[in-house]
């Protein structure tokens, strides 16, 4: 009771060969394209590394390369084995390697779907990534002159203006740090000094966010410092002010950012999935189709093709059994206490000659 | 005497039909090519006209984009020849259209010169227009409640971030024009009123610059107002200090992104010119190939093929002939008018 059975004739079995070879050659850039789309995404991470503490997030685009470029090579040899099942002499060289090709590649578009929900998975650890990272980052703000944050305080700025949002959660985690180097602060002004001492760590904390918070579409020019104080300003209102800063947080403007990324990225490594299973399924009917063509011996004549020879339950059970006689190969028959020099009778009929007279026994000489 | 003559037999001429039918599709391709760099020219142009006041020139991308769409017909149809120039039954068809075709593309070739020819001459016209629109940008960049121009801020915002720069020329043309709105400005307050009566004009006038001008890579905290004051900041010299605001002007900014994109376009218009130039040459091989076939029906027979059917000068003084009777036609004979009266 085979699985699926459908009848092929040898033009049908020769346009699914021309069929699956263009569909090969199709898979081969879709492989190239996963490879591109997890490139794309190390790009990304890596453009943001400073912006992010360490945190396992590489696996996703590493899992995409890797998968990308087996799918390349997978494929290719797949669309030169359907290019040669047309010939059924070129075919022959292939028969041996096509079961086993079927069954690597089954096992393979695992793989592709994993990478695909891994591409959904990613997300809590980036916000974590993200949240401890971004603090660090306005931590540092300052230390321009720190080798290794030289940098710091342009990639704050710049992601700031780019991605039109203000500090980890909003603005006011500008208020909590000191963002301004003690190298540009006036130690002899005393208004400086009395700042420093009201506060318990010794930093200057004031009420003011960098320049790249400034939002754009503001009528007025932006307001920077003093931003709570509203009789600093004429005609201000901080509370209800809602255009002079970036009210949104940075870390959920990446966050959004990277989640746009990632499902698009998952929604292209689902399809190009069905699209394997369903190349592989073309080639499981050719295969079993040429198969049976050359067990019948008319190469022009109709033959059946099929997903499995016998139902699920009987082909799931066929190969449990091969494993476990695999496995009991190096295993000691334990019948005679593990004594394998005890002679057992044999329980099949001799066959003693064309008379079928049993041999006289020779009496031994005593 | 022909010019330039070249033998071909039946392979030579197989062998050109399919080269010359390959370099016709690659000649639409450089046509789709340019109609979109047209388009995207098109396209930048108006993204930054609120910079050049409305005034800009969309000449060279609508011709661009024109351009590219007549490359595109002329080569699929040159193709189309290509291809049916080896069968002599379809050949056929074509061939009185052939010597208009290659007027044609004589024309177009000339048209292609032209362009290529304003892509460099109109980056003087963008440059004065830049000038002219930033300076009235900076001007109207305070008045956000006026309709039409509530967006000149964010517009001068967003290209001053983009672009890296400051100002018309430099930074110091925002301490010439009031830039922040009077709705903003406390008139009770006496150090306003102070300031806005010394002026002539009774602008609000200070060294300062919007935030859009501050540089992201300067180590320190971006210093916006009293920026010609150095007592006003603590380790402050505004003569040496670089790296604080942007130091470029705009509209040099804004010019060297255009003047970049129309060179590069009318490099790869001469290049098409030429390309073009190949096509015909080629064709005109080919049908002169075709057409001076001894035995029409017998494929496997050498032929000529030529670039022009008499010399250079020959063909000129030919030209100028025939155009010297175009205009005589419409001269009456005088003396046919003598012979009829009698």
């Amino acid at each position: 009771m085979a699985v699926l059975r459908l009848k092929f004739t040898k033009n049908e079995r020769d346009k699914l060969a021309q069929v699956l070879w263009i569909l090969n050659w199709i898979s081969v850039l879709t492989g190239i394209l996963l490879f591109s789309l997890g490139l794309f995404l190390k790009v990304e991470i890596n453009k943001r590394g400073e912006l992010m503490a360490e945190r396992d997030i590489q696996y996703v685009p590493n899992m995409l390369i890797a998968v990308g470029l087996i799918a390349c090579a997978i494929n290719f040899l797949g669309g030169k084995i359907c290019y040669d099942c047309v010939d059924t002499n070129k075919f022959l060289r292939w028969k041996l390697i096509m079961l086993p090709y079927i069954i690597c590649t089954f096992f393979f578009t695992f793989c592709v779907l994993v990478g695909a929900l891994m591409c959904y998975s990613m997300r809590g650890e980036l916000e974590e990534s993200l949240n401890l990272g971004l603090t660090e980052a306005i931590r540092f703000y300052k230390d321009t002159d720190t080798p290794g944050r030289c940098f710091l305080k342009r990639t704050v700025d710049m992601l700031q203006m780019e991605f039109h949002c203000c500090g980890n959660n909003g603005y006011k985690d500008w208020f909590q740090i000191q963002w301004i180097s003690n190298r540009y602060l006036d130690m002899s002004q005393k208004e400086v000094v009395d700042r420093l001492r009201s506060n318990v760590e010794g930093k200057y904390l004031m009420s003011g966010v960098p320049f790249s918070c400034c939002n754009l579409n503001s009528p007025r020019p932006c307001i920077q410092q003093h931003v709570t104080n509203n009789s600093a300003h004429f005609n201000y209102e901080h509370q209800t002010e809602a255009l002079n800063l970036w009210m949104r947080g940075c870390r959920e403007a990446l966050l959004e950012y990277y989640t746009h990324i990632m499902q698009s990225i998952g929604l292209t490594v689902l399809l190009t999935w069905l699209f394997e299973l369903s190349v592989l399924t073309g080639v499981r009917y050719l295969q079993t189709s040429l198969e049976n063509v050359l067990r019948q011996g008319d190469l022009n004549s109709e033959s059946d093709g099929w997903l499995l020879e016998n139902s699920f339950m009987e082909t799931a059970r066929t190969n449990l059994n091969i494993i476990k006689c695999l496995g009991k190969g190096n295993q000691i028959d334990t019948a005679n206490n593990g004594d394998p020099n005890i002679n057992v009778p044999s329980t099949s009929k001799a066959h003693y000659g064309p008379d079928n007279v049993p041999l006289k026994e020779i009496p031994e000489a005593s | 005497m022909p010019f330039m003559p070249v033998k071909f037999n039946l392979q030579k001429r197989v062998k050109l039909a399919q080269g010359l039918w390959m370099i016709y599709w690659l000649s639409v391709i450089v046509g789709i090519l340019l109609f979109s760099l047209g388009i995207f020219f098109k396209i930048e142009l108006r993204k930054r006209s609120e910079m050049m006041d409305n005034n800009e020139s969309h000449l060279v991308p609508n011709l661009l984009i024109l351009v590219g769409l007549l490359a595109c017909g002329v080569n699929a149809f040159g193709g189309k020849v290509c291809h049916d120039s080896l069968d002599p039954i379809k050949f056929a068809k074509w061939k009185p259209m052939l010597k208009p075709f290659l007027l044609l593309c004589c024309g177009f070739n000339a048209l292609l010169l032209l362009t290529a020819l304003l892509c460099f001459l109109m980056q003087f016209a963008v440059y004065l227009t830049l000038a002219e629109g930033l300076k009235n940008s900076i001007k109207f960049y305070k008045d956000t409640d006026t309709p039409g121009r509530c967006f000149m801020k964010r517009t001068l915002d967003l290209t001053q971030i983009e672009f890296r720069c400051c100002g018309n020329n430099n930074f110091r043309d925002w301490f010439e024009v009031q830039w922040i709105s009077n709705r903003y400005l406390d008139m009770s307050n006496d150090l306003v009123k102070d300031r806005v009566l010394s002026n002539v004009e009774g602008k609000y006038l200070m060294d300062s610059v919007p935030f859009s001008c501050c540089n992201p890579g300067s180590p320190r905290p971006c210093i916006q107002h009293h920026l010609t004051n150095n007592s006003a900041h603590y380790d402050y010299d505004h003569r040496i200090e670089e790296l604080n605001i942007w130091t470029r002007g705009c509209r040099e900014a804004l010019f060297s992104y255009f003047s970049s994109m129309m060179t590069s376009i009318g490099v790869l218009i001469i290049a098409t010119i030429i390309l073009e130039s190949v096509d015909m040459a080629g064709l005109k091989y080919l049908t002169t190939a075709l057409e001076t076939m001894e035995d029409p029906e017998n494929p496997e027979c050498e032929s000529d093929g030529w670039l022009l059917e008499k010399g250079v000068k020959e063909t000129f003084g030919d030209l100028l002939a025939k155009l010297k009777t175009l205009g005589k036609t419409n001269q009456v004979v005088e003396g046919g008018d003598s012979v009829s009266i009698l």
